[in-house]
């Protein structure tokens, strides 16, 4: 009991200041500072804490109260709160009146309790509640002692990547090549038939053919197209060459009817012999 | 050494027994490491593929934490189950790591939490009946918020007031497996029966 009263002043000399000087000392007797009483009224958690303090204070037994002396320095207390305009609660007033009340009964005679025969003491309920929260206090600091997580200890856990992130799908470069051939098999069927205008240039051909010409001087007139170019290729192969002949700068030659027909470069101008 | 391998050759049957024991606890450390939170035996079982009887998993869990003893981490068995956790013994150095200091409950929300853990399951009226004061509605939030009380019900009286219950996480929190766990409640004077007890006599005019 002694330990808990010097825990609840130990309390209190860490908060009480008076002119900026720590107050270390509590006096004997009641006549504590004004400045500092503000402050120690405020580290109460309620009339029973205050009641408990004075009683610890003046070392009184909780279970043999003198209610007279309890009832005036409570008194006290809630006076210099109203003096000093402190925010009074209205637990204060009611324990106040409750002890007045005590303090009035006993002051009367009792009437026994028929069946027990026991005197029924007013103060019963008051140490009743000074005791029960008496213990709570003290377990609600038993409990703060407790080793606690994230404060006196810490979970481990080691850093997994699978766990803490959310999982992704894994793609490996053969998913992505699979899913190219399906991108490719998907279009070629859905593939339109489309005619567009190939580029192709009359000009290009005839210079190929002129190229081709000039290097073997004459060549065989199936020589000149290449079937694997695709038949409108072929065209305009055909179309090159005719405008070759037009413009005077090949000539197509057939010595004798079915036989081979050849490509050659046109022969000077004052030879006239083409076709 | 030799002696006692002399003395009694290990059959076949016990070393078989004995390397599947030692993979267990090494399959439960990497799962329990890589856990983020406690992990029940049902939990630990999930992971292997052949069914474990509570026993024979327990024996392994308990070798583990006998394995892991003298290590600045321990393994230790909680009211939600297994986890590793770090030496308060060491705390303080972690502490330098992050110098930011845990901010530490009011003795108001102390109180409170005391009140709920002991009494448990109360309502505000009970615990304002016990502390003499009113709760303040951010105490039972942060509480709740902290994870360490919930409403379990509601008491059938006028207003039906929620009534609170410490959770299972309070209990890891704290490192404990059960409510009886608890730090016992100080010893006061049980006999309260006033006549025995008040020895000042009663003013008798």
């Amino acid at each position: 009991m002694l330990e808990i009263a010097e825990a609840a002043e130990e309390e209190i000399r860490h908060l009480a200041k008076v002119q900026g000087e720590l107050w270390t000392d509590l006096p004997t007797d009641l006549y504590i500072p004004p400045d500092a009483l503000e402050v120690i009224l405020e580290a109460f958690e309620g009339p029973l804490d205050l009641l408990l303090w004075l009683i610890r204070r003046n070392n009184l037994d909780v279970l043999n109260i003198n209610m007279t002396a309890l009832t005036k320095q409570y008194m006290t207390y809630v006076d210099v709160m109203q003096r000093k305009r402190l925010e009074l609660a209205a637990e204060y007033l009611v324990m106040a009146a409750m002890l007045i009340e005590i303090k009035s009964r006993m002051l009367l005679p009792r009437k026994e309790v028929a069946d027990t025969g026991e005197e029924h003491d007013p103060r019963a309920e008051l140490v009743r509640r000074l005791l029960e929260y008496e213990q709570m206090k003290l377990a609600a600091r038993n409990l703060d002692g407790v080793p606690q997580l994230g404060r006196d200890f810490q979970a481990v856990s080691v850093f997994v990547s699978q766990l803490a992130a959310k999982r992704l799908p894994l793609v490996g470069s053969e998913d992505l090549l699979d899913a190219w051939r399906a991108i490719l098999k998907r279009a070629s069927m859905t593939k339109h038939h489309r005619i567009g205008r190939q580029e192709l240039s009359v000009r290009e051909h005839m210079s190929r053919i002129l190229k081709h010409l000039q290097t073997s001087g004459r060549s065989l007139f199936t020589e000149l197209f290449d079937p694997a170019e695709g038949r409108s290729s072929l065209v305009v192969a055909f179309l090159a060459l005719l405008e070759l002949v037009r413009e005077r700068l090949v000539d197509i030659v057939q010595n004798e009817p079915f036989a081979p027909i050849h490509a050659q470069m046109a022969a000077p101008v004052d030879q006239p012999d083409a076709v | 050494m030799q002696s006692k391998a002399m003395a009694r050759k290990p059959t076949s049957a016990e070393q078989a027994e004995a390397t599947q024991l030692g993979e267990i606890k090494r399959i439960l450390e990497t799962v329990l490491l890589a856990s983020a939170g406690p992990m029940t035996l049902t939990d630990l079982k999930r992971v292997f593929e052949v069914e474990l009887s509570n026993d024979f998993l327990r024996r392994a869990l308990d070798e583990l934490r006998a394995d892991w003893q003298g290590r600045g981490v321990e393994l230790v068995q909680l009211a939600e189950g297994w986890r590793f956790q770090t030496k308060a013994d060491y705390q303080r150095y972690l502490d330098r790591l992050n110098p930011e200091k845990p901010p530490r409950y009011s003795r108001a929300t102390l109180e409170t939490l005391a009140v709920i853990a002991y009494r448990q399951p109360v309502t505000r009226g009970d615990v304002e009946e016990i502390r003499g004061v009113a709760v303040n509605t951010q105490i039972v939030r942060t509480l709740e918020e902290r994870g360490w009380i919930e409403v379990v019900g509601h008491k059938e009286v006028p207003g039906r007031p929620a009534l609170f219950s410490t959770t299972r996480q309070f209990l890891s929190d704290l490192g404990l497996r059960a409510l009886s766990e608890l730090p016992p409640l100080p010893e006061m004077a049980k006999n309260l029966q006033v006549s025995a007890l008040f020895q000042e006599p009663l003013p008798t005019e």
